[in-house]
């Protein structure tokens, strides 16, 4: 074969015949590994993309929402109210507050539903006939607090009439979305058949849209009314638990990091801390949420549902990487940097906090970010120290009861409305994701700013 | 108001503590000489505000531990004799508080009685006087002792050695917080499951096959239900095999692809694409078990005439089987990649294909490092919480199938202590047993592995 000019081919022997068959069989194999190989980084990529699309797909409907817009008339016939207390000359504070309470009490138990109710009337197409239940069915529960805290806010509004958007429910909404089969019976159907008529009705005439959800960031949790459920409280509650976990993991993680890495002897008692720390990393999570129910809160009897404990547990558990990230990071520092700086007479202490520290700066930024990003989405030690718990209010303070934005999802997926929660888990899983996304891409563009100009 | 008055005086004590120190500090230079002097200014400053605080913190901690109590007992001494035996544990936390609401200005609804009004004027005297007690004695105490930090400044004090002792004493501390969080975990799993073990004996926990515990609230003490391990053990094991059997061909195909064949522009764009899978929370992975996976399970099932529930070890093992992907492939790249070149191109000289030089040659040399992966990301599975919980079913009976809902030792920790914190029966205790049987089995797997993966490494330094 190698010599162009053989005068005639000769017939290949039956070795030749052998290896060209093996060879044949070889380089086949070696297509199928390789095609192995792709198929592997697909079916990889393949779950990243359909858990992606998934995601979305359920979730984005739910950032628009049934509303309803409607001229609410608060009529004095309805509502019967005294006027509101003017506060008497040396008065004390709590006696004012007393008479305040009764005041807004006299208003808590008038029938606020019959101002909805004549608001939905009014809107309702002349000769449609609808019950009240039925047509009570359409807004939210909430409707009525609503227009009871406006009025409180403004007691001005007697008398007067306002367009107000108001959430319709979460049958209401699942009806006008379709996500509800409009074949089945009336038996099957959480609506009557004159409120998903007058649903219709009102889409058609545009006195009900489907408008940006914005209740999805600015409520909070409501069971009563489903349709209001927002992620307000488990927001507050994440972002005071990550503060906590910044506070405390970052000068604790990079304090003890500098002394194993630059100042501790090479001992027994510093390889037990090294091989510890590894060990703590690889704790599954669950064990440092056990840790927190029988330490913080039944050995310190710190607050149950507390975003403090849960920022203390998570801080233990972010700990380690930060320690390792840390630790790497001061090793690869060049012992150039090291030895110039002790040739100048710079103690130890001052050679690691003016010189090598600075320079490890990005690094330690990047792990804290990723530590945190971690942090927030970690959900099953938060169930054992009692975060699931259910809070409809925005944490004030760190030692208030509260949930986070993953332990809500974990709410919200158990939710019996699977029609309509299935969504709001979704959009809910989109923002946690959002955030998570935003934190990694914050460090990226940190760290590749902070090391260009090192 | 009282915060911000204590504040302020620490900020002021700092602020003239570092001053003091610094100015003299400084002084010492110029008469000295900058040369015959230890330390530079700012460590004399900070020598200074760390004699002056600390004092001054130990006094505002000690009233605010012992302040309320003392408070208190002035208050219940200023209420007369023949109210205080009329008034219940209840009837005087009121009384006190209706006092304190009155000295503050607030205020109380309703009429307020003479001895309460006095009580209340007491009080507030008696607040203003302590208040101003403790922040003369903190104030005074760092004076004295800024005075005397100043006095010892001179040419030859070693402020610096002093203050930077301190620093490593700090840092020594915080490092000593990794241990205590071990020593934390360790005692009480220990000391609970113990507790736990008073009321079931081991053996009926490590080999019973039943797990059913009773709820606390039946009030029947001698019945406190089954708490058999192998039920759950057994539906962790399913999770834990399935998913390396999703995992590991899949993350160790994708590391060689990455290592061995890929430009390195596909893999500056994959390998990050794959490391996502690691960051994404796994209560998301649960809930992409739950509504879309199991149900297409079930699908697929019924169309080839198998019953697979929706929530199953099958659901739970394959969700997380994606989730430990990226761990297999980034441990084993970073092994493949330490296996020696001359290995490599030795088997290329011998005529080998790339895919038999991969088979024959890299991955037996790399072999315990990728076993040490897989048991790192073994041990990962048995201790997720979240996609079993919502997944798999919550059934803890044993099974010999995985295609039925099943139950493992995390999410029995989840359902027994939710929503019941008061550790006194077994039926929470048992979550610190399982979460020591966790730990363990976790600790040995990681153990083995390090030791596995760092003789790897030693071998081909």
């Amino acid at each position: 074969m190698t010599d162009p000019t053989a005068p005639a081919r000769k017939q290949p022997s039956a070795r030749t015949l052998q290896v060209r068959a093996s060879l044949r069989r070889r380089h086949l194999s070696e297509q199928i590994f390789r095609i192995m190989g792709i198929v592997a980084i697909c079916a990889a990529l393949g779950f990243v993309a359909l858990l992606f699309t998934d995601v979305l797909r359920k979730g984005i409907p739910a950032f628009h929402q049934a509303t309803l817009h409607l001229d609410v008339t608060y009529d004095p016939a309805l509502l019967e109210i005294d006027p509101i207390p003017v506060r008497a000359a040396g008065q004390s504070d709590a006696d004012f507050r007393a008479q305040m309470l009764r005041w807004q009490r006299g208003i808590a138990m008038l029938n606020w539903n019959k101002v909805v109710e004549a608001a939905m009337r009014a809107a309702t197409p002349a000769g449609f006939e609808i019950d009240t239940k039925s047509l009570l069915s359409i807004p939210e529960t909430n409707a009525r607090h609503v227009l009871r805290e406006a009025f409180v806010a403004d007691p001005s509004l007697m008398g007067q009439t306002r367009r107000f958007d108001l959430l319709a429910s979460a049958n209401a909404d699942n009806w006008s979305k379709g996500n509800i089969d409009r074949t089945l019976g009336d038996a099957q159907q959480q609506l009557s058949p004159s409120a998903r008529q007058l649903i219709d009705t009102f889409e058609a005439n545009g006195t009900l849209t489907q408008d940006f959800a914005w209740g999805l960031f600015t409520n909070v949790d409501s069971r009563a009314a489903p349709a209001s459920a927002g992620l307000a409280g488990a927001f507050m509650g994440s972002l005071y638990m990550m503060l906590v976990v910044i506070c405390l993991s970052v000068p604790i993680g990079v304090a003890s990091a500098i002394y194993l890495e630059e100042f501790a002897p090479k001992s027994r008692l510093t390889d037990l801390i090294e091989v510890n720390i590894n060990n703590l990393a690889a704790v599954p999570s669950i064990v440092f949420g056990l840790l927190g129910a029988a330490v913080f809160i039944n050995f310190f009897n710190l607050p149950r549902s507390a975003p403090l404990v849960g920022g203390l547990v998570l801080t233990l558990m972010t700990l380690p990487t930060i320690i390792i990230a840390t630790r790497a990071a001061l090793q690869g520092v060049s012992p150039a940097l090291r030895q110039a700086a002790l040739g100048l007479g710079a103690s130890k202490t001052q050679m690691v906090f003016h010189h090598v520290l600075p320079v490890t700066f990005p690094s330690i930024l990047t792990a804290t970010i990723i530590g945190v990003a971690q942090a927030l989405g970690e959900t099953a030690p938060l169930l054992l120290i009692g975060m699931n718990a259910f809070v409809a209010a925005v944490p004030g303070s760190p030692v208030d009861q509260a949930t986070a934005l993953p332990v809500q999802i974990f709410l919200w997926q158990g939710n019996e409305n699977r029609n309509f929660f299935e969504a709001r888990t979704s959009a809910a899983i989109m923002v946690l994701l959002g955030l998570m996304i935003l934190l990694n891409a914050i460090a990226i563009i940190l760290r590749s700013r902070l090391e260009k100009r090192a | 108001m009282n915060s911000l008055i204590i504040a302020g005086l620490l900020l002021v004590l700092l602020g003239l503590s570092y001053q003091t120190g610094w100015s003299k500090g400084r002084g010492l230079a110029t008469t000295a000489g900058s040369l015959n002097v230890h330390s530079r200014p700012q460590y004399h400053a900070a020598r200074v505000a760390i004699w002056t605080l600390v004092p001054a913190l130990v006094i505002l901690v000690l009233w605010g531990l012992l302040g309320s109590n003392l408070t208190r007992g002035y208050l219940v001494s200023q209420i007369p004799a023949d109210i205080l035996l009329g008034l219940d544990q209840a009837g005087l936390d009121a009384t006190i508080q209706r006092i304190g609401a009155l000295a503050s200005g607030y205020g109380v609804a309703g009429d307020v009685q003479p001895f309460e009004q006095s009580a209340a004027d007491a009080l507030r005297s008696f607040q203003t006087i302590t208040f101003l007690a403790v922040i003369a004695a903190a104030a005074g105490l760092a004076i004295l002792a800024l005075l005397y930090a100043r006095s010892r400044i001179s040419p030859r004090l070693r402020a610096r050695n002093h203050v930077e002792r301190l620093v490593t004493a700090g840092l020594m501390l915080c490092s000593a917080i990794a241990i205590l969080t071990t020593v934390g975990i360790m005692l009480s799993l220990v000391f609970e499951a113990i507790r736990f073990f008073s009321f079931i004996s081991p053996v009926e926990f490590f080999f019973g096959t039943v797990w059913n515990p009773t709820f606390s609230s039946t009030g029947n003490n001698a019945n406190y239900g089954q708490y058999g391990l192998l039920p759950l053990l057994t539906g962790t094991l399913w999770v834990a095999t399935i998913s390396s059997l999703v995992a590991v061909p899949i993350g160790l195909m994708t590391a060689i692809y990455l290592s061995q064949y890929a430009p390195s522009r596909v893999r500056a764009i994959v390998k990050p694409l794959i490391e996502i899978l690691a960051g994404i929370p796994t209560i998301v992975y649960g809930f992409f078990a739950l509504v879309t996976v199991g149900p297409f399970l079930k699908a697929m099932g019924a169309s080839v005439g198998l019953s697979i529930s929706a929530t199953s070890a099958l659901t739970a093992g394959l969700v997380m089987g994606i989730m430990i992907i990226p761990f297999i492939s980034s441990l084993s790249d970073d092994i493949l990649n330490q296996v020696p070149r001359a290995m490599r191109d030795g088997s290329y000289g011998l005529g080998a294909t790339q895919s038999e030089t991969i088979r024959q040659v890299l991955l037996p040399a790399a072999l315990p490092g990728i076993v040490g992966a897989f048991l790192l990301a073994v041990s990962r599975a048995i201790g997720e919480t979240m996609i079993v919980v919502l997944a798999a079913g919550n059934s803890p009976v044993l099974r010999g199938t995985p295609l039925e809902p099943i139950s493992t030792i995390t999410v029995s920790i989840v359902n027994q202590l939710t929503g019941d914190t008061d550790f006194t029966g077994p039926q929470s205790l048992v979550a610190f047993a399982l979460g020591l049987t966790l730990f363990v089995m976790t600790l040995l797997l990681n153990i083995v592995a390090l030791y596995i993966v760092r003789r790897f490494r030693e071998q081909y330094e």
